[in-house]
């Protein structure tokens, strides 16, 4: 499918460690916190420059949780999170907003994704204006750059979101990230409310802008045909946590978590004549109110052992940087 | 296939031919507004009604011809349509010496007092609303978007909202009435006394918009670009809440030229010599049968304007109401 690129080593982009977000749960006359939701639970990963990290997992387990977190949309409840060296968690406000220059989001629903009373141009020229990076002719000029790099007639900037179809919607979210020239982008789900012909258009759009601005991708989805065409790195969670981190090839050759190994078998591939030899998984996801106790998914591990119910799975890892293959299951 | 898809597939000489269909939500909301007859009858009784007020006042003000307190005893209870008396001095006949809607019991030309009336009406169902809606939108969306926020042992929104439910306990009339009987009774105290008392209803539809666009991707956007709080407060989100706000206000102004008038016939609001639709009409009630147009002028006046009001209202809602676009 795709091509691996080379895999440079470097200092890493964005660095993640141990992030943390349970959201309390309110309950009584005095709304006292009752319980909580262990939405992301001591979750590391690195993204390095100009690279694409997909992260892939089920719906509600915690793969946009843990990018707000990092944008710090959400206040993560513990965790380090570290963007071009500059701790991001401990910013005020005022550097924090500077900081968010650098890093940009884009999202699933184009259609609440884009203010609907203010026209196109003023949508991409928001940031420009805020951020005071470009001004008087220059401003105009940027906006149709950035109109024509992502595939749209300058003439749209008149013109309001509700008259555009869903694609050309994404299309002006992704002219609105690139606008401050940010180093790092969360695509959050990006392409899912896309129909297939329109999600190739924007992956190939976004794959083409990565090679031009050399920026770096947080790739959320859960299509992992998406994310093998467009990944370099995926990273697996599962309610939660991370549980297989690796070069995409590689994770596609040989998963090696139980987890990663029954969400590959069960993508389906374009030939009736290649079997199926993964038994499917069995059960929903627990809730992740009350996860299960040791590693996360012994509840529907096919190859569950002992001490899977009583005893978190650690590390296991092999090469690295980005070549590193790492996998946090006992059967490693 | 959408107009916007046909564009992209034209070649450029086409574009400037096309950019001249655009719409804007304003466009879009007028072409739906349009269509609804009623509204449109409302509206246009409206804006007569506004040119009426505003002519009112310089007229009442500055024409000795229609100064609403001039008294002539001698063409006391004349119908409407009714010859001046010769008695009367020729500076202060009435235009063209007719008495277009009759006179009182102290022979004052009703049409004049009317035309001041419709100012002051006018003038206290705006002014009262925009204290109203000031109020509901400060407070509705402070408990909106910082919510969540703790003071002591509650958050904001506790806080607001829980005072907003304890306004709406207190039965708006008699709170008014009482204010009112321990304040002097001018046009002002009135205006206020209505604006703090109803802007509940405001502050709570604000409240709800803004929660549900605080969770809106173009809000989280605006924050993950790093745009101050005050900038996506007032120019993302007050306008994509100001829809249903617009509509409770219009229909808010008829309900505030409603109580005034309730006030005045009762005898606690704006006092004579200044004539307000009430107070002509708590006049008139005393000579219904004898002199029924004293009652009934009035008393039309207000059921219009306060249907045209209503009627506008319900357009603008029927407009606005996203369910209804496309179509």
């Amino acid at each position: 499918m795709s091509q691996k690129r080379i895999l440079k080593d470097g200092t890493p982009l964005l660095k993640v460690e141990g992030l943390t977000k349970y959201f309390p749960v309110h309950s009584g006359v005095f709304s006292r916190v009752t319980d909580q939701v262990q939405a992301v639970d001591g979750v590391s990963f690195e993204v390095y420059p100009g690279e694409t990290l997909g992260l892939v997992g089920e719906s509600g387990c915690g793969k946009t949780t843990a990018a707000r977190c990092v944008l710090r949309l959400i206040e993560p409840t513990s965790g380090q999170v570290q963007f071009d060296g500059e701790d991001i968690i401990g910013l005020g406000r005022t550097a924090l907003r500077t900081m968010r220059q650098h890093m940009q989001i884009i999202f699933q629903d184009p259609y609440s994704s884009l203010n609907p009373r203010m026209s196109v141009g003023n949508i991409i020229g928001e940031p420009l204006r805020v951020h005071g990076l470009v001004k008087g002719k220059e401003y105009e000029q940027r906006i149709d750059e950035l109109l024509e790099r992502v595939g749209l007639a300058p003439d749209t900037r008149q013109r309001y979101p509700h008259e555009f179809s869903g694609g050309q919607r994404q299309r002006i979210g992704i002219a609105r990230a690139l606008a401050l020239n940010p180093k790092f982008i969360v695509c959050d789900e990006a392409v899912s409310a896309l129909d297939v012909s329109i999600q190739a258009q924007i992956i190939n759009l976004l794959k083409a802008l990565q090679e031009e601005f050399g920026m770096a991708y947080l790739f959320i989805a859960h299509d992992l045909n998406v994310v093998h065409h467009i990944a370099d790195r995926v990273a697996v969670m599962y309610l939660g946590k991370v549980v297989e981190m690796a070069p995409v090839d590689e994770l596609f050759m040989s998963p090696k978590h139980p987890y990663t190994q029954a969400l590959i078998a069960a993508n389906p591939i374009p030939d009736p004549d290649i079997g199926h030899d993964v038994v499917p998984l069995s059960g929903d996801v627990p809730s992740p109110l009350h996860p299960p106790t040791g590693c996360r998914f012994h509840t529907r591990c096919p190859q569950v052992m002992d001490q899977c119910r009583s005893l978190e799975p650690e590390l296991n890892q092999s090469g690295e940087g980005r070549e590193a293959h790492g996998v946090w299951c006992h059967l490693h | 296939m959408g107009e916007a898809e046909k564009n992209r597939h034209n070649g450029s000489p086409d574009r400037a031919a096309q950019a001249v269909i655009y719409e804007t939500p304003f466009d879009e909301f007028w072409r739906l507004f349009k269509r609804d007859r009623l509204a449109m009858v409302g509206l246009v009784v409206l804006v007569l009604l506004l040119f009426m007020a505003v002519a009112g006042k310089a007229l009442t003000e500055w024409w000795v011809v229609f100064d609403p307190s001039t008294v002539n005893l001698v063409d006391k209870f004349k119908s409407p349509l009714s010859q001046v008396s010769t008695l009367v001095p020729v500076d202060t006949r009435p235009l063209l010496g007719v008495y277009i809607l009759g006179t009182d019991e102290l022979g004052r030309d009703v049409f004049a007092r009317m035309l001041q009336g419709s100012f002051v009406s006018l003038s206290i169902g705006f002014i009262a609303v925009g204290i109203s809606v000031f109020i509901g939108i400060l407070l509705g969306g402070l408990a909106g978007y910082y919510g969540k926020l703790r003071l002591g042992i509650m958050t904001v929104d506790t806080l607001i909202m829980r005072f907003t439910d304890v306004m709406l306990c207190f039965p708006t009339f008699f709170l008014i009435l009482t204010v009112v009987a321990l304040l002097p009774p001018s046009i002002y105290n009135i205006m206020i006394v209505i604006g703090v008392t109803s802007w509940m209803g405001t502050a709570r539809f604000v409240r709800a918009e803004f929660l549900a666009l605080r969770e809106q991707d173009f809000v989280v956007a605006a924050q993950a670009m790093g745009l101050p709080e005050r900038r996506i407060i007032f120019l993302h989100m007050v306008p994509n809440a100001i829809a249903p706000v617009l509509v409770s206000a219009t229909i808010g102004v008829a309900t505030a030229i409603l109580t005034e008038s309730a006030l005045s016939f009762l005898g606690f609001g704006v006092q004579p010599p200044f004539a307000t639709w009430g107070n002509i009409l708590s006049d008139g009630k005393g000579f219904i049968f004898d002199a029924p147009w004293l009652f009934f002028i009035p008393g039309l006046a207000i059921l219009v304007v306060v249907l045209a009001f209503n009627l506008v209202g319900e357009g603008m809602r029927e407009a606005l109401n996203p369910k209804l676009r496309q179509r």
